[in-house]
């Protein structure tokens, strides 16, 4: 495939780069990622993997948009209210980047669509709202072996890791449950800066692009912490663990379960 | 360093282009060569006379010619050393 002289002009920041260069630029557009979740995180993320030119973007959400969205949901808009937030995003990266096809997917995930769904996609970034699904998808991905970029906000902290199924940690290794319902807040509950997902969201993108590039180190057997008001970066190591349920030598979970038992049923 | 002997594997001009698109498309065709093989570049936009082979350099190949070959254009030959 040779660019067009469109394409020239439009990725001509990446092209001139040693680490990308054309071929890396070709990577970009051939490669597949999917996005869980159309909210504070999932609107950074496509928006920044739409505009370096990852040639198919999935996204999943069964919610619409609402106003109380627009604080931090920047692909979303007036326009886009009670329309659902797959369908405002496509139409937002369609507007920015007419290279990439987005798939959008205004459903729920669950047990026992999510393998299928994940399957054609080379990298997953998760960036769900609640614990139900983020064990959904971390057991799913390793189950499939697929990368998965794992992100979180509140208030004012995030987190992001990087997670290799067979080489580094899940997110199993590092929070082997679920916490039980009501004990942290969701961000519904307790609020979140506008702009922390933007952050967070940046750096899940910036993750995925180094995956697909194959260049530098990503968090793997790490998680990274942005504190927002003490303006801190911070890692953590997070070892894999022989005995983790899901990614270790003896694993007791080795099909998808109900995971939103004892959680409040999802809007 | 100049050489009059060099005979370029791969040719392009690239006259009328300003940067950054002078190296983009000065890259796309170092990308494509195998290595060992040499590029001409012909240009005519003076900023790229030096931004060319120093960008070439730090990405690790060889200038072997930068010749002002009349009022306006320049020759550039670059060995491709690595992918």
């Amino acid at each position: 495939m040779d660019f067009t002289e469109e394409q020239l002009h439009r990725y001509s920041r990446h092209i001139i780069m040693p680490e990308v260069g054309g071929k890396g630029q070709k990577k970009l557009l051939a490669a597949k990622v999917f996005i869980v979740g159309a909210g504070g995180l999932g609107c950074p993320v496509g928006y920044y993997l739409a505009a370096a030119g990852v040639g198919t973007i999935g996204v999943v959400d069964n919610d619409d948009v609402e106003l109380s969205n627009l604080q931090r949901q920047i692909a979303h808009s007036v326009s886009t209210i009670g329309k659902p937030k797959v369908e405002s995003l496509k139409a937002t990266l369609g507007g920015l980047n007419p290279d990439v096809n987005v798939v959008a997917l205004k459903q729920r995930l669950t047990n026992g669509n999510i393998l299928d769904i994940l399957k054609d996609y080379d990298i997953v970034v998760d960036g769900s709202d609640n614990f139900p699904n983020r064990y959904l998808v971390n057991d799913a991905c390793v189950m499939l072996k697929k990368p998965l970029i794992s992100g979180a906000i509140l208030r004012f902290e995030g987190q992001v890791t990087t997670i290799i199924p067979g080489e580094g940690h899940c997110y199993r290794c590092l929070f082997e449950e679920p916490p039980p319902p009501g004990l942290v807040p969701s961000c519904q509950e307790a609020g979140v800066l506008g702009v922390l997902p933007g952050v967070i969201g940046g750096l899940e993108a910036t993750e995925v692009l180094k995956l697909i590039l194959g260049k530098g180190e990503v968090l793997k057997n790490e998680l990274l912490i942005y504190n927002a008001l003490q303006v801190g970066f911070r890692k953590v190591k997070v070892p894999k663990r022989a005995d983790c349920p899901v990614c270790g030598d003896n694993p007791t979970i080795t099909e998808l379960m109900d995971y939103d038992a004892g959680y409040c049923a999802p809007r | 360093m100049v050489d009059e002997e060099i005979t370029p594997d791969e040719s392009i001009d690239i006259r009328g282009l300003v940067c950054p698109y002078t190296f983009v498309k000065a890259k796309l065709a170092i990308e494509d060569l195998e290595v060992g093989k040499v590029l001409e570049i012909i240009l005519d936009y003076e900023e790229a006379s030096r931004s060319i082979p120093k960008s070439m350099e730090d990405h690790g190949q060889t200038v072997l010619l930068v010749d002002k070959t009349n009022e306006t254009d320049w020759r550039l030959l670059i060995r491709k050393e690595q992918d």
